[in-house]
């Protein structure tokens, strides 16, 4: 298998290699993958904080209840999963702005952290109404051959390439 | 308690092959979305075609148990482009920005906060939602292979020729 050039490796092998461990992950503890559904969870944590009666009476909160579970240990998984994967390959590196972000819209990190705080609302707000994300519905859903895994994942990339080409489409900020 | 455990070293080794296959980052995602570098698309479809194999192999053993969720036209369709919207304007995925986080990049903080917040939205508009979008198009837990009314592995070979076509296509084209 080829190098990246920057010591990654190839997207094949790492992503066959994650399709392997999505099928131990449900022989062995019959768990698909996804990640959306902690966010609610999370979500439904921090406001039982402030008003546990009412958390406890929203509908969305019984269905999805802010616990801790299978999919939120995932999800904090794949956090120290690329710390331990980035620092032991000299790829780890703090970045307030990313880089094709910075050469298209400058350095200002304000800017960049609006849009990436709106766009992750609106994504999840999506996420939850089409009840997955790429996780879910991309990798889980379409493995299945799911029917709205495929459908999701053909809207995900078409709403996704739709907003790529506002931000940088015609290139009149080179 | 075991539950909880096999979740937490299935994300390590998951978000672990995320890093190496560079498919975190920021650059990488906008890459792809505008048809610029399909790294995301090739770890994706690599993974999506290995995982096809094995699901379905296990579950004709009687192994493992399908889970599909329901294909509702209303939510999966709108859900899906609201989500692609706001994953072309953040750059990561739910699951992702936990990853990007983890090699340092640390915008993705925001789009964590923005989530979090997405997600208590849709939860004061889950009644509404429920009411009307998620009633429009309700085809039920349905698989492909139910609807064209044809074998898995049939479908299963089609797809990986298609991806190798496809993965073919990339190369040639230096994306």
């Amino acid at each position: 298998m080829k190098e990246n050039g920057d010591g990654g490796w190839s997207p094949y092998l790492a992503g066959a290699l994650s399709g392997l461990v999505s099928i131990g992950s449900v022989w062995i503890a019959g768990k698909y993958f996804g990640a959306s559904t902690t966010f609610v969870r999370s979500a439904g944590m921090v406001e039982k904080v402030f008003d546990p009666q009412r958390v406890a009476q929203m509908p969305y909160f019984i269905k999805e209840a802010p616990v801790i579970d299978w999919q939120w240990m995932f999800v904090v998984g794949i956090f120290i999963g690329a710390l331990i994967a980035s620092t032991t390959s000299g790829s780890f590196r703090w970045q307030a702005v990313p880089t094709m972000w910075e050469e298209h819209f400058g350095p200002v990190r304000w800017k960049r952290w609006l849009v990436a705080f709106v766009g992750g609302a609106i994504a999840m707000f999506g996420a939850r109404l089409a009840s997955g994300c790429p996780s879910g519905h991309g990798l889980s859903g379409s493995m299945q051959l799911a029917v709205s895994g495929l459908v999701a994942l053909l809207c995900f990339f078409a709403g996704g390439m739709i907003v790529a080409r506002m931000l940088y489409g015609g290139g009149e900020k080179q | 308690m075991t539950t909880l455990l096999y979740g937490l070293i299935t994300g390590i080794l998951f978000g672990f092959l995320l890093q190496k296959g560079r498919v975190l980052r920021y650059d990488k995602q906008l890459g792809a979305l505008r048809l610029l570098d399909m790294t995301i698309v090739k770890f994706m479809v690599s993974a999506v075609l290995v995982g096809m194999v094995g699901i379905y192999l296990l579950n004709d053993l009687g192994l493992v148990k399908l889970s599909i969720k329901s294909m509702v036209v209303g939510g999966v369709v709108l859900g899906g482009l609201t989500f692609g919207i706001g994953w072309g304007l953040l750059g990561y995925c739910p699951g992702t920005s936990l990853g990007a986080l983890g090699e340092g990049r640390w915008d993705s903080i925001w789009g964590i906060l923005g989530m979090l917040c997405g997600a208590a939205i849709y939860a004061e508009a889950y009644p509404t939602m429920k009411a009307t979008v998620l009633t429009w198009g309700d085809y039920g837990k349905v698989t492909l292979p139910q609807v064209l009314g044809v074998s898995h592995w049939l479908l299963i070979a089609i797809f990986i020729v298609g991806g190798l076509v496809l993965f073919r296509w990339f190369e040639r084209k230096g994306l």
